[in-house]
């Protein structure tokens, strides 16, 4: 059985961990994360990326980021891609990646917003 | 806790239930399994979102995308779409019936346009079998905050200051009722919710009680704090059987985590709340019968005073406030009474849910301002008539309240101006009637309604409505003669005067709006032997022998 909350401070606290279950469903800016999932990108080990990218944020405890995925890019060489969308920012594209990659972007572009050059293939305004 | 990157929404409100939404559910969750998906995306059973005219509803966070009249079928291509490849299903989208555009995201929704939530805040959000959901959203922190840094006398000052006013009906000031509670003499005290919703076409009640039951709760044990009691009864009738199952699993779920029982928050006060199943009369939903119900006794008003405030459950003080009254209570503590009081007119305050019902486009339960205009509800947010018809008349309140007819559209929604058009908030029903519609046949419907549910103590109520359906069903075959309508208005102000209960004294407001605004179609009925609307099957010349079942001249 679950602990009992037995003060007003332990209710705070357990607020805290609970927000993990709801905040996906609160509407604002979002940094969108597309990992491209065609036959292509799957098959060059997209679905590792995607999951890393979610444990990432998992660990890290990050809110307000979509991931969502798309089809084939039309560059299947460069597979696994991903695209990260942060409103009002360049849109950059990410290209031969594996998981180790995918865990920087989330860290150096997604949080401290800097993108990881020698991955990125296009960066448009 | 894992990290999800979509949550999956599935409305699960009685309406939907109804339309299939759980094996729409299924066939998602099959789909994600089928695709490997379940690491990555959660389902989720809500309760009502609201539009249950757009059932099955299924709701695809963090996008907001919101898929309508979904079929088990067609969930195998959300999941394909959307889920695996991140492409909004179009053909299921919403569609603006004006301009035929697809509305994706469920913020653009013109039926949202309006509407401000807060007793309704999260029907339709959280999965209300988890406690932890309610949590997440502030939930029990109203409580945290009463029980830590507020007295009783504080608490009561700030639902005064918010001039939130009873939602069942009646509309008398809460914080008034919980200072005639706190003051009453007493050791033992109680707090009770109505949640006897009965009203035809109103189910705003059971949605926050099948959606959120925990904001209920969290707002008696706010009321037993402020009134000095330690225990608590939710009344629910048995036709609701979803949301009896929810509060009977969120009461439990709150006992588990300590935030109701003994010693809350370790704070010393003490609060229970046990569910009492109604079987499902009308007029149970009258206070002092509630009580007698509670009790084990007939559900049978009592003349008043004492009132429940001083005599109430088993002679005790008692507190009673309807669902939409306690779901409210919440926001108004964390936020302070003055923010409530901001939205509304100078006598009525903050939000109300209305049942939108009838030949409107967009039908379900929309939270709006006090104030708004009837012409906004019924065309901006409901989106007008059905087939463009012509609006005869709003029936608000239920079958104990009168019509706004197509005239009054601007009025402002709110207690005090409806009382002048001759009807009342009530519950929050508006069932909206066009052209189409027979008033007189309407009203002996609700009339006959009010008959059945009289519980038959007082003679007014038991005879006075069995006489007054007599005289409606007569005019309604053709067979009205002179003095019926004058018998009628007789009729109607006996009762509204000697009937023991409310039920009784308004069960004659429907044919007194009815002959204040269609004076002329009643008359219609009795002298010419004609039926406007052609509903009275008798009362006009149908030109297919078939199309009216019976009695065709």
């Amino acid at each position: 059985m679950m602990k009992k909350i037995k003060s007003v401070d332990e209710l705070v606290k357990f607020k805290e961990s609970a927000l993990n279950k709801i905040k996906e469903r609160r509407i604002g800016d979002k940094t969108t994360i597309v990992v491209n999932m065609g036959t292509c990108g799957i098959a060059a080990g997209a679905r590792e990326v995607m999951m890393a990218i979610i444990d990432e944020m998992e660990k890290r405890n990050i809110s307000d980021v979509i991931i969502t995925q798309a089809g084939c890019a039309g560059m299947c060489e460069h597979e696994p891609m991903l695209e990260v969308i942060t409103p009002g920012k360049p849109q950059v594209v990410y290209g031969h990646l594996d998981e180790e990659k995918a865990r920087r972007i989330v860290l150096e572009h997604v949080i401290n917003g800097k993108v990881v050059q020698e991955c990125a293939l296009v960066q448009q305004a | 806790m894992h990290y999800y990157r979509a949550h999956v929404l599935v409305c699960a409100g009685s309406t939907c239930v109804t339309s299939g939404c759980r094996d729409v559910k299924e066939a998602i969750l099959e789909g994600i399994k089928r695709h490997q998906l379940e690491e990555e995306i959660k389902v989720v059973e809500t309760g009502c979102m609201g539009f249950c005219e757009l059932g099955p509803l299924v709701v695809v966070y963090p996008e907001g995308v919101m898929y309508c009249r979904v079929k088990a079928e067609e969930a195998a291509v959300i999941v394909n779409e959307h889920l695996l490849k991140g492409r909004v299903v179009k053909q299921l989208l919403y569609q603006d019936p004006n301009t035929k555009e697809p509305v994706p995201l469920l913020k653009d929704l013109p039926f949202l346009s309006k509407q401000i939530k807060i007793a309704m805040r999260n029907a339709g959000l959280i999965n209300p079998e988890d406690i932890e959901e309610y949590i997440a959203g502030e939930g029990y922190f109203a409580l945290a905050k009463v029980l830590s840094s507020m007295s009783p006398e504080e608490v009561i000052t700030e639902i005064k200051k918010s001039g939130l006013r009873g939602r069942g009906g009646a509309g008398f000031l809460t914080g008034l009722k919980w200072e005639f509670t706190a003051k009453a003499q007493g050791t033992q005290k109680y707090v009770v919710c109505n949640g006897d919703e009965g009203v035809p076409g109103v189910f705003m009640d059971r949605s926050i009680l099948e959606g959120d039951p925990h904001s209920v709760i969290e707002a008696m044990a706010i009321a037993g704090y402020a009134v000095g009691a330690d225990q608590g009864y939710i009344y629910v009738r048995a036709e609701y059987p979803l949301a009896v199952e929810k509060l009977r699993h969120a009461i439990n779920q709150a006992c588990d985590y300590g935030l109701l029982g003994e010693n809350i928050l370790g704070t010393g006060f003490n609060f229970d709340v046990n569910i009492r199943v109604g079987a499902g009369a009308f007029v149970c939903g009258e206070e002092t019968a509630l009580l007698a119900s509670i009790e084990g006794r007939r559900g049978e008003p009592r003349p008043r005073p004492p009132f429940p405030a001083n005599e109430g459950l088993w002679g005790k003080p008692t507190l009673i406030n309807n669902v939409e009254t306690f779901s409210s209570i919440p926001p108004i503590i964390l936020k302070g009474g003055e923010w409530y009081a901001s939205m509304g007119t100078e006598k009525s305050k903050g939000t109300k849910v209305f049942a939108l019902t009838g030949k409107v486009n967009n039908t379900g339960l929309i939270e709006v301002p006090m104030g708004i205009s009837l012409r906004e509800i019924i065309f901006d947010i409901g989106g007008g008539i059905i087939n463009n018809k012509k609006l005869k008349a709003v029936q608000t309140g239920g079958p104990t309240s009168g019509f706004i007819p197509a005239e009054h559209l601007n009025v402002s929604m709110d207690y005090e101006s409806l009382e002048e058009l001759g009807t009342q908030i009530g519950s929050g029903s508006l069932t909206v009637i066009d052209e189409d519609t027979c008033v007189v046949d309407l009203v002996k419907f609700f009339v006959e309604f009010c008959h059945e549910e009289s519980c038959g103590k007082c003679t007014p109520c038991r005879i006075g409505t069995r006489r007054m359906l007599e005289i409606l069903e007569r005019i309604t075959r053709g067979e009205g003669k002179d003095g019926d309508i004058e018998a009628l208005e007789e009729l109607c102000n006996y009762i509204k005067n000697t009937a023991l209960c409310g039920l009784g004294q308004a069960a004659p407001n429907p044919v007194l709006s009815m002959l204040r605004y269609f004076r002329p179609e009643l008359e219609a009925h009795v002298r010419d032997k004609h039926c406007p609307a052609s509903v009275c099957a008798s009362l006009f010349n149908s030109p297919c022998p078939r199309s009216v079942e019976g009695g065709v001249r």
